[in-house]
């Protein structure tokens, strides 16, 4: 029995990984072991993130869920003509989430959620070879969102609510590809803002047209993290008039993008349950990262991204082994919001296959233990940044790039 | 039950952290990705000059060190399975300057300044601070890098330069010893030979100061600013590439380019005194006897050409004029007119002895530019230099002296890739680089690398000697060469990663 458990978990392995640009798509081990689908999903409070609409269908008054995820992951680089490599030291991202809903009516739901969709840890060795563009960053954001699921009758229900976000970033990269001190220290500046806040919504739909089949859509809301009076302190600048880089303050916006998921979910043979998820992420909204120095002398950064709207397809299945084990595998293709040519070091990120499997060991009625990892795949990819400038003229940035991911996730449920 | 879910997360663990860190199909870091081929670049000596010490800036420093071109070959070598452990005397610092004994023998390096109110640079000026490099705590040497700053052809084989050349005696491993043998002892596996440079550099950078030595076969009696007799360089040369050739997989050969094409002689305009009609008509008057009586009568008397005379003769107009000039080349005229029938004053007698207006065939040194239109002395307003008082002739480097400047140069340049040819040694024409730097320039991604003073990026502040980029990009013609020549893969650097000149004030 046992044999055949682990065997099936395997043979569910296909592929997952996660999403492209800086979204990190690791919001809850059940579904992460599907894949991350959920919007038609209805097995736990982690629908306060992946539809609102399904809270109102949970079988217990009160369902909370928590977990997190430890995410390694490194980015390779060369460069054949030149003979250059780099290798990411980036720390381990440790994505979070607490989700918990209460079933005041029948018709109503109450939840929140606290989680962490959007992230980058990137740190490349200092003064690299694409150091210009960057040396490291950081960059976080954690939203909290209230929520309100609403039967409207067996076969429909909404939900959402809206959403309160807390970003930071922290960025540093040299100023250019050869400025430095007289020591030959290469100049750099370091971008940081904290408590960058901003209010966004979410609003889900779920319909039930069959006992064994569900269907759901969401959506959520673009947020424009605007950054104002964050601190820009430069370092390694020679003293020179010609080299005006004083520390100073600077505001700048960075765009979290919407995001639409329409998908279903199939129960079968009684114990199986199929999923899938369609994500649409509206990245074309990341045209630009502009950096406005508020010190007049320095000149405003503008670096162009010009990201494109991208999808991610996401397939998942559930099997409830014993009542003690219910073990899940999914796969997702993510595709890349990066064009051709503004392939910036800073969120290296190709097309991807993600592959995840995980399962839940109810140990009691009320308490189960989560388990899932991500594998997440890439090709390697030959590529350039064509939005680096220097004397009016476009210094492009080759070179090739092969990343990985991988994320293994713990949590913890409760019901009653 | 626990020990099945332990078998579990183990396996997707371990499953994880193996696929963690990505891995290129081919990757470059990987051992034959490149090669050196038939070169042997696991111990590569650089002979040379200030060209092959990293010199630029007007000092050797650190950082000009690290951006020699044979540091930046032997690094990119290493990438190819050439030696990672290329040593060069590096200096103690990155201001430049040297003492010996404690004083200072050479200077700090040039940086460029600029205008604190304006923004806009305003010139080279020598960095300030105490170097700390003393050249009788010398460097252990030999090194791999073997350029000696000032170091002309034959240097490299005179016992006891180390005595007359603090760069040398730095690192030199005797007082007795050359540069040549010191590389020797090094037992190269494979070499590069840039020498012959300041052959003529010193020549011209001195304005035709020195002397053509040309049919002058001991070297030991020539000044520091003359020509060498192309005999005596192929003399030297040749020896060199036997002695250096003799234990080698190969070697590379690098010739002299024309000196006339760098920004130390193209920077400064010879035409630079602007003059209103009044000023110039006084001025022209004060020549006036010169020009119509002195300069036709020494035409019949038969002590100079007309021709000769036509050169001589001044004439300012409103505008911009070619200044007054010393050439040491024409007639000199001091006696005679000092004797009858011109019976002029010796001081003035002195200053029309070999004075001409500069002409466009001329060439005005880049230092003149702190001379030029300056006052000869300062409490007299009528001492202005280029007009009333003639710019030296170390400022000018003449259309006759760049003759002799640039018939030596080929001479050498034709030892140099008979050698090369002879030996099957990679040969690079920096020469034809130079010109083409020097005429459009080289594109590379942020921009073209050209030979304009200070803004260019080829060279650097002392107009003479390359900046990093400049360096780079010869490093990629060695490069190329040594890969077509010896069947080796070595990458090029990317050009546009090499820093220029530094800016920075001095407080």
């Amino acid at each position: 029995m046992k044999k055949l458990l682990l065997l099936s978990v395997f043979a569910l392995a296909t592929t997952v990984t996660y999403a492209g640009g800086y979204r990190v798509s690791l919001q809850g081990n059940k579904s992460l072991a599907m894949g991350h689908t959920g919007v038609a999903v209805v097995n736990s409070a982690e629908s306060v993130f992946f539809n609102p609409a399904g809270l109102v269908y949970l079988e217990n008054k009160l369902n909370i869920t928590a977990g997190g995820f430890g995410v390694f992951s490194d980015v390779t680089y060369q460069n054949s003509a030149t003979g250059a490599t780099a290798i990411t030291d980036s720390p381990v991202g440790t994505p979070l989430y607490l989700y918990g809903s209460y079933q005041v009516t029948d018709w109503l739901a109450l939840g929140l959620g606290v989680y962490t969709p959007f992230g980058s840890t990137v740190t490349y060795e200092d003064d690299w070879a694409g150091s210009h563009l960057v040396n490291n960053i950081d960059l976080a954001a954690i939203f909290v969102q209230p929520t309100v699921s609403i039967k409207l009758s067996d076969y429909f229900s909404i939900g959402g609510g809206p959403i309160y976000v807390n970003g930071s970033v922290n960025f540093n990269r040299n100023l250019n590809r050869t400025l430095s001190d007289l020591d030959g220290n290469r100049s750099e500046v370091t971008v940081d803002a904290t408590g960058v806040t901003k209010w966004g919504w979410t609003a889900g739909a779920m319909f039930k047209p069959t006992e064994n089949l569900t269907i759901g859509a969401h959506y959520r809301s673009k947020i424009l993290l605007e950054a104002e009076e964050g601190e820009a302190d430069f370092e390694n600048v020679p003293n020179s008039p010609l080299a005006p880089f004083a520390d100073t303050t600077f505001d700048a916006t960075l765009p979290l993008p919407a995001e639409m998921t329409v998908g279903l979910a199939y129960e079968f043979c009684d114990k199986w349950l199929f999923a899938f998820d369609f994500n649409r992420s509206f990245w074309n909204v990341y045209e630009s990262l502009d950096i406005d120095f508020a010190d007049p002398n320095i000149p405003d950064s503008f670096n162009p991204r010009n990201y494109k709207n991208a999808s991610t397809y996401r397939f998942g299945m559930q099997y409830d082994a014993t009542k003690m084990f219910t073990l899940r595998a999914g796969y997702y293709f993510d595709e890349s919001p990066v064009t051709d040519g503004f392939f910036s070091p800073e969120t290296p990120r190709n097309d991807s296959n993600g592959y995840t499997a995980g399962l839940t060991v109810n140990i009691s009625d009320r308490l189960a233990i989560d388990a899932s990892f991500l594998y997440l795949h890439f090709n390697e990819v030959d590529a350039s940044y064509d939005g680096y400038r220097e004397n009016g003229q476009v210094a492009s940035f080759e070179g090739t790039y092969k990343s990985s991911a991988f994320a293994p996730g713990i949590g913890v449920t409760y019901k009653m | 039950m626990k020990k099945s879910i332990n078998i579990v997360l183990g396996g997707l663990l371990t499953l994880g952290f193996v696929s963690c860190e990505p891995e290129f199909d081919t990757p470059v870091d990987e051992v034959g990705f490149y090669t050196t081929g038939d070169a042997d670049m696991s111990n590569f000596v650089a002979v040379g000059n200030s060209l092959t010490a990293g010199y630029a800036d007007g000092a050797l420093s650190i950082t000009g060190q690290e951006n020699s071109y044979p540091n930046i070959i032997a690094q990119q070598a290493a990438l190819a399975g050439g030696n990672e452990n290329f040593t060069q005397p590096l200096m103690s610092d990155n201001l430049g300057g040297l003492l010996l004994n404690g004083t200072l023998v050479a200077e700090n390096r040039f940086v460029l300044a600029g205008d604190p109110m304006t923004g806009e640079p305003t010139g080279p000026v020598r960095l300030e601070g105490t170097p700390t490099t003393e050249v009788t705590t010398s460097a252990t040497g030999p090194f791999n890098n073997m350029g000696v700053p000032g170091a002309k052809s034959f240097h490299l084989v005179t016992p006891g330069y180390a005595g007359l050349n603090p760069y040398f005696g730095r690192f030199a491993t005797s007082a007795s010893s050359t540069i040549l043998a010191d590389a020797i002892s090094l037992n190269p596996s494979f070499f590069s030979l840039w020498i012959g440079n300041n052959d003529i550099l010193s020549y011209a950078t001195s304005g035709g100061a020195g002397v053509d030595q040309t049919g002058n076969l001991d070297p030991s009696t020539y000044g520091p600013n003359d020509i060498t007799d192309p005999n005596v360089f192929a003399s030297v040369y040749s020896q060199q590439v036997d002695a250096l050739n003799a234990g080698a997989s190969g070697g590379v050969l690098v010739n002299i380019p024309d000196v006339i094409s760098i920004p130390y002689f193209t920077t400064v305009p010879v035409r630079s005194i602007p003059l209103d009609a009044a000023t110039a008509g006084a001025v022209n008057a004060q020549f006036g006897a010169y020009n119509t009586q002195v300069l036709p009568g020494l035409v019949g008397a038969g002590v100079i050409s007309a021709e000769e005379a036509a050169a001589r003769r001044i004439n300012f107009s409103a505008g911009v004029n070619f200044p007054i000039m010393t050439d040491d080349d024409l007639t000199d005229l001091t006696q005679i007119l000092q004797g009858p029938p011109f019976s002029l004053p010796a001081s003035l007698a002195g200053l029309l002895g070999q004075l001409r207006q500069a002409n466009s065939d001329d060439l005005v040194v880049l230092t003149a530019s702190s001379v030029l239109g300056t006052l000869a002395d300062p409490n007299n307003p009528q001492s202005v230099i280029g007009v009333a008082v003639p710019l030296g002739d170390q400022f000018v480097l003449t259309a006759v002296e760049q003759g002799r400047v640039s018939v030596a140069t080929r001479a050498y340049n034709t030892t140099i890739i008979t050698l090369a040819t002879a030996n099957g040694l990679a040969f690079v024409d920096a020469r034809s680089a130079l010109v083409q730097i020097a005429n459009g320039g080289i594109a590379y991604d942020g921009g073209v690398l050209t030979n304009t003073f200070a803004s260019g990026g080829a060279f650097s502040l002392d107009g003479v000697h390359p900046t990093p980029r400049g360096y780079a990009y010869i490093s990629n013609l060695i490069i190329d060469k040594i890969n077509n020549v010896y069947n080796a893969t070595i990458p090029n650097v990317n050009i546009g990663d090499y820093g220029t000149i530094t800016i920075t004030n001095n407080q």
